[in-house]
């Protein structure tokens, strides 16, 4: 199949007059990892909600795996996973009867059920715990259970709420691998929401940035990063207050810090750098380092978000 | 529909037995049939297979556990967040309505009978001779009218569920409205005139018990009718999440 494993146009969603997602354009390939990025109230969960089609649209549509969300939402639940916002287990069940029980809902075989569980549970180390009450697991065991059951069907779309939220570095990172894999190998595409944009840039080949409903920036975290453009970090001798005048009032450059023997100069995307470290030295300034960086993620993150404030 | 209906009800039967853990559990049985496979029917003696009062009590076990069960239901899977989850899988929301009412049914009525036997088996103990059945209308009615007597307390205590946003406050409404099912026919009769009350008691009275049964069970039987269908209009899953 070569269409979109998600695609929305013009998506709004209103609760009583106020846009939680507000006209969403928005495309998903098949087999990726697409993050979406967004502050708490950002729209996000909504957005799940509408994708899943547990909630109606005010406006626009949406495709979910070649489904209409408002006409074929039956057809969209019967192919994805989901771990929303809370874990949803059952506190009383075991993480085994947890697992039995969707296992049963997605209709596995009774022996695929039972070889699906057993591989699963020691995958995410929790076999020797299967008989426990879920209730008496960690947090960040409940949450390994939680993205167990939404993946326990080998589902072609899973959707994600901050699945890495409690977990411990060396779990979060085993998991990174697990969701990686499931898109690399499986093919799955996975739609994920995280706080975490250091998460977003190490496991997504797209993020979308959403800020009150409104869908600010899509890309690989390389094409956002290069919308924050250039970072020059120069160390050195005689970078004084002279210098750092001399620096911004140049066109390329956009805004400096001056730190103890140090300067840091954001740069206009594409701005050439061999000018102005030509223009230090002849200012008499003794260059010991030179250091080309990009914007992190989350400076992009937070600069898009900002700029959407004001 | 039918093996989702199952499913559910599978986890429902899972989620009561283990409501207070294996031990509660066991002790929660202990007790209950202590009282109404054991005490009760002593108290009753004879009566416990004959008298109509007898088919009373059959009738309302079911509907003190079904009621409190079925509180829990939607109010406590939105009280652990774990509706939405539920509510995002392939379920259709009928399945999921009705594989907890009958869990919660299934799982009254079984109570209901369990005490019936072990109430028979008790009197049968300690009056000597041979063993006594329950007379006829009881062996018949006690098993039916228990049976839709539980539909009825799954049918109300599905909507209180809907609506009340904790389990205790849906328990709270459930344990209020129980109690107004038996005060309000009880001070109600007191509050009429005497006459009045003389003619309703002998008419009561002079009724066949055949028949008497027959016309509760059809009564019964259309209640459950339109609460169930009620509660299959109003489980519609945007409502559920909005809510």
């Amino acid at each position: 199949m070569t269409e979109a494993a998600i695609k929305t146009t013009d998506l709004t969603k209103e609760f009583r007059g106020l846009r939680a997602v507000d006209g969403l354009d928005l495309e998903v390939p098949r087999g990726i990892v697409f993050g979406f990025l967004g502050p708490n109230g950002a729209g996000k969960t909504t957005t799940i909600r509408l994708l899943l089609g547990l909630i109606a649209p005010t406006a626009g549509r949406a495709e979910v795996l070649g489904f209409d969300t408002r006409t074929e939402a039956c057809e969209i639940r019967a192919r994805v996973g989901a771990l929303l916002e809370h874990d949803g287990l059952y506190e009383r069940l075991s993480a085994e009867d947890n697992l039995e029980f969707y296992a049963r809902i997605w209709r596995l075989p009774p022996q695929a059920r039972r070889d699906r569980i057993k591989e699963i549970l020691t995958h995410f180390g929790l076999w020797e715990r299967r008989r426990e009450r879920t209730g008496a697991l960690s947090r960040g065991m409940k949450r390994k259970l939680a993205v167990a059951r939404a993946v326990l069907h080998r589902p072609p779309l899973v959707f994600l709420d901050e699945p890495t939220s409690g977990l411990d570095p060396v779990a979060a990172a085993s998991l990174r691998e697990d969701l990686r894999s499931l898109a690399e190998r499986e093919g799955a595409t996975v739609f994920l929401t995280t706080h975490n944009l250091d998460e977003a840039e190490k496991i997504c080949a797209l993020v979308g940035v959403i800020h009150k409903g409104r869908l600010l920036a899509v890309g690989s975290p390389e094409e956002l990063k290069a919308r924050g453009g250039e970072r020059l970090e120069i160390a050195g001798r005689g970078l004084d207050e002279r210098v750092a005048a001399l620096l911004s009032a140049r066109n390329e450059v956009l805004a400096i810090t001056r730190e103890e023997g140090r300067l840091t100069l954001d740069l206009r995307p594409g701005a050439d750098q061999a000018p102005l470290v030509r223009a230090m030295v002849e200012a008499g300034v003794e260059v010991e380092e030179v250091r080309k960086t990009r914007a992190s993620l989350e400076e992009v993150f937070l600069a898009l978000v900002e700029e959407e404030r004001r | 529909m039918m093996h989702d209906v199952l499913t559910v009800f599978w986890k429902e039967g899972k989620e009561i037995l283990e409501m207070n853990g294996p031990r509660g559990g066991f002790i929660r049985l202990l007790i209950w049939f202590g009282v109404f496979g054991v005490f009760l029917p002593l108290e009753l003696g004879e009566a416990w297979l004959s008298s109509p009062a007898a088919l009373l009590l059959w009738v309302w076990f079911p509907i003190f556990v079904v009621a409190n069960t079925t509180a829990g239901t939607v109010a406590g899977e939105r009280e652990h967040h774990t509706l939405e989850t539920l509510l995002a899988s392939r379920l259709p929301d009928r399945a999921v309505l009705f594989g907890k009412v009958w869990a919660a049914v299934a799982y009254g009525w079984l109570l209901t009978l369990g005490s019936i036997v072990m109430g028979v088996i008790t009197v049968n103990l300690v009056m000597p001779g041979a063993f006594r059945f329950p007379a006829p209308l009881l062996a018949a009615g006690g098993p039916l009218l228990s049976l839709l007597a539980a539909i009825t307390a799954a049918g109300i205590g599905v909507h209180v569920s809907l609506y009340a946003p904790t389990v205790r406050q849906a328990q709270q409404t459930l344990s209020l409205a129980t109690l107004l099912l038996f005060l309000v026919p009880t001070f109600g009769a007191q509050a009429l005139p005497s006459g009045m009350r003389a003619r309703l008691a002998a008419a009561v009275s002079d009724l066949p018990a055949g028949r008497a049964v027959v016309a509760a069970a059809f009564v019964l039987a259309f209640l459950d009718a339109i609460l169930l269908a009620a509660a299959a209009a109003r489980f519609r899953r945007e409502r559920l999440i909005l809510d």
